[in-house]
């Protein structure tokens, strides 16, 4: 940590981390009424509500961790201090209190019941100056830095085009079309679009600090990754188009670019790990780099794979709106943003505070149980799924006697959530040992590197 | 060899072809198909009506409707067709939560008028041309009686 201003960073991972715990509480809370045990709290907590908190929270935390790693690295990568600190902290303190609000609010039917875009307007209002203070902070000390790196152009683009899209989902339609239709601008633009570029800029600083790999050959192939992205991903919001009463020559355009999609996130697995071969250098914080390059892979296959699994018409016609969807949304989020995060956090913690907790094999186990569980519960869901498919759509079952066929699958999800939940338990005890960023580190912790021995 | 300089043009420059087709079917979509597609002409105050009980009730958390949204309780689209209007009535005015088969509904206790309001809207919902959703089943069922 070079400057003082990066600590800053500190308070927005560790409403991140907590928020993480609440969405993982609200997960449990649907699988208990999955698996018809809602009775005693139905009245205050029914279904809708317990989904509504579970995606915005899992929104909150992953925009708050987003917002501490450009804390902490657009002041590093542009070589000076961020403009205004406690301005800072007062968008911390109201970004965190809108979140609450917002929150708390769905349990008082407060919301504006749209598909993760339920913040109620007045709340909006206030999401957008939080946002505006936000990228006037790093857009500054970007302008007034000594140098415009391209990790930092990209990673600014990105949180620059996600506030413009936050907007078009704060129109409202009479028909439920339109209102689909841009919903879907926020939604999908901002997961297969400009969140790429996020994590594009962040996985590139990590790799950079991570792997001592030269600069100038990162941001090159940073450049193709994020054209890959777009020119995929624009016109890839038609694979939402497809039968929502929009025309069918959405189904050639979506399913085509759509299945192009994979390409970006293919590039950014395998660019991370020639990046790690070619670096011929070794960081001691193996955990960070755990979580980066577990980042690039399950990224690939979350939303890749997965994604491309149901992309094409033929097949989406019969898993649209299923539990597919959700077992892809499950694994896409966690692999792509959620791990993404956690690896900044990871590699940030031992800068800021000065400990090397990263020595310890808690962080080895955190990783490899929240994963194992992630990828069992992406199974249970991908198992009752396919089975929903079949028995509801192909059969013609109705629908509640297919879900009692399918609820055994619920259990085993809900037993992978458990090992899951446990990871993560893990995590965030090694995330308050760390304890406090101080001034100056006791133990100076550094990019020092380890010689590999070739 | 292709150099950053590449890279660049090729991000800037597919972007904005991207996104410039993107927009002009988006305008094509919006102005002249979707009106058709949807019979926009047939929202009527009651379907609008309608569309705000069920956002402000967040039907969207529990069900899907064209397919979007939670997948704990039925797909909404051919509700109408499938069970009618009266049986859709008394679900959505029962004061305590609807449920034969296990899982519980928000008991809503309409009033005549919202429930009527809320069937215009699902009415106009089943009635958009979705390019063959929901698909009708290819397998034959096993005996069910
Ligand atoms: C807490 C979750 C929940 C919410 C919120 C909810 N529903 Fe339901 N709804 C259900 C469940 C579960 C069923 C199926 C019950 C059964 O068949 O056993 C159902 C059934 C229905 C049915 C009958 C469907 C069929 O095919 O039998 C209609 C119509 C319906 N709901 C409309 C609505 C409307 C309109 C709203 C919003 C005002 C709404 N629901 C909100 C859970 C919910
Ligand atoms: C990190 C990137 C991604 C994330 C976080 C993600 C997440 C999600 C989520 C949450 C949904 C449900 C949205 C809703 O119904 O409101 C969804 C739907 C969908 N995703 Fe992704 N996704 C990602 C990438 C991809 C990619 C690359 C593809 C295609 C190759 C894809 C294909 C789809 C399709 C076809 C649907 C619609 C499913 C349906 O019809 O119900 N996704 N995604
Ligand atoms: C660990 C415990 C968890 C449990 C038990 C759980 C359970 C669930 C359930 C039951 C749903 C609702 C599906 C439905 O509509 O029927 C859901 C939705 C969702 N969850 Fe989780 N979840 C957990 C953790 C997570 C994590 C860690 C993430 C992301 C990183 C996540 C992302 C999502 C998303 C994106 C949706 C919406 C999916 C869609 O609409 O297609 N969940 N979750
Ligand atoms: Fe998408």
């Amino acid at each position: 940590m070079k400057y003082q201003s990066q600590k800053i960073a500190y308070l927005f991972f560790a409403l991140s981390v907590l928020l993480l715990v609440l969405q993982i509480i609200y997960g449990f809370i649907m699988g208990l009424g999955r698996l018809g045990y809602d009775e005693w709290f139905h009245d205050f907590i029914p279904f809708n509500t317990a989904r509504a908190t579970h995606t915005n929270l899992l929104v909150v935390w992953l925009l708050s961790g987003f917002m501490g790693a450009a804390y902490y690295i657009i002041p590093e990568e542009s070589q000076r201090e961020l403009v205004s600190v406690p301005l800072a902290k007062i968008q911390f303190y109201s970004f965190a209190l809108v979140g609450v609000v917002a929150v708390v609010g769905y349990h008082f039917n407060w919301w504006e019941g749209r598909k993760f875009l339920e913040i109620p307007r007045p709340l909006d209002y206030l999401v957008v100056i939080n946002v505006l203070t936000f990228l006037g902070l790093i857009l500054a000390t970007l302008y007034k830095g000594k140098q415009r790196t391209t990790t930092a152009m990209v990673l600014t683009m990105g949180l620059v085009f996600a506030a413009l899209l936050y907007l078009p989902g704060m129109v409202w339609f009479e028909s439920q079309t339109l209102d689909s239709y841009f919903r879907w601008w926020v939604v999908h633009l901002w997961v297969e679009g400009v969140w790429e570029l996020i994590m594009g800029g962040i996985l590139a600083y990590l790799l950079i600090k991570l792997t001592g790999v030269d600069r100038e050959v990162i941001e090159k192939w940073l450049y193709v990754i994020i054209g890959l992205t777009f020119i995929s991903g624009i016109l890839g919001t038609g694979h939402h188009y497809y039968f929502i009463g929009a025309p069918r020559y959405w189904l050639i355009i979506g399913g085509i670019f759509s299945a192009l999609e994979p390409l970006a996130f293919l590039g950014m697995a395998l660019f991370a790990f020639s990046m790690y071969r070619k670096g011929g250098k070794k960081h001691p914080n193996t955990i960070a780099l755990y979580w980066t390059l577990g980042c690039a892979i399950t990224s690939f296959a979350g939303a890749g794979l997965l994604g491309m699994a149901h992309t094409l018409p033929s097949v989406n016609l019969w898993t649209h709106g299923t539990l597919v969807t959700a077992m892809h949304g499950h694994l896409a989020f966690w692999g792509a943003y959620g791990m993404l995060v956690l690896a900044m956090i990871s590699y940030a913690m031992p800068m800021m505070t000065g400990r090397k907790l990263y020595q310890n094999s808690r962080g080895q186990i955190a990783f490899w149980t929240a994963n194992i569980g992630m990828i069992g519960m992406t199974t249970a869901l991908a198992a009752a799924g396919v089975a929903q498919v079949y028995l509801e759509r192909r059969m013609g079952m109705e629908f509640m006697d297919a879900q009692n066929e399918i609820s055994v699958h619920f259990l085993i999800m809900l037993a992978s959530a458990s090992l899951f939940a446990f990871g993560i338990v893990l995590y965030i005890i090694d995330f308050f040992k760390y304890g406090r960023p101080v001034d100056t580190p006791s133990q100076q912790v550094e990019d020092s590197f380890i010689a590999v021995s070739e | 060899m292709f150099s950053k300089k590449n890279a660049q043009i090729f991000f800037f420059g597919g972007t904005f072809l991207s996104f410039a087709v993107f927009i002009g079917l988006s305008w094509h979509s919006i102005a002249y198909e979707i009106p058709k597609q949807t019979n926009s002409a047939a929202i009527t105050e009651d379907v609008v009506r309608g569309k705000r009980i069920w956002e402000k009730n967040n039907c969207m958390g529990c069900h899907t409707l064209l397919g979007e949204g939670a997948y704990y309780a039925p797909e909404l689209t051919k509700v109408i067709e499938r069970r009618g209007p009266e049986m859709i009535k008394s679900i959505l005015k029962s004061p305590t939560p609807w449920g034969p088969r296990g899982r519980l509904m928000v008991a809503y206790n309409m009033s005549e008028q919202d429930a009527n309001d809320v069937i215009a809207f699902l009415t106009w919902c089943g009635n958009i041309d979705l390019n063959g959703f929901p698909p009708k089943p290819v397998l034959s069922q096993p005996t069910k009686n």
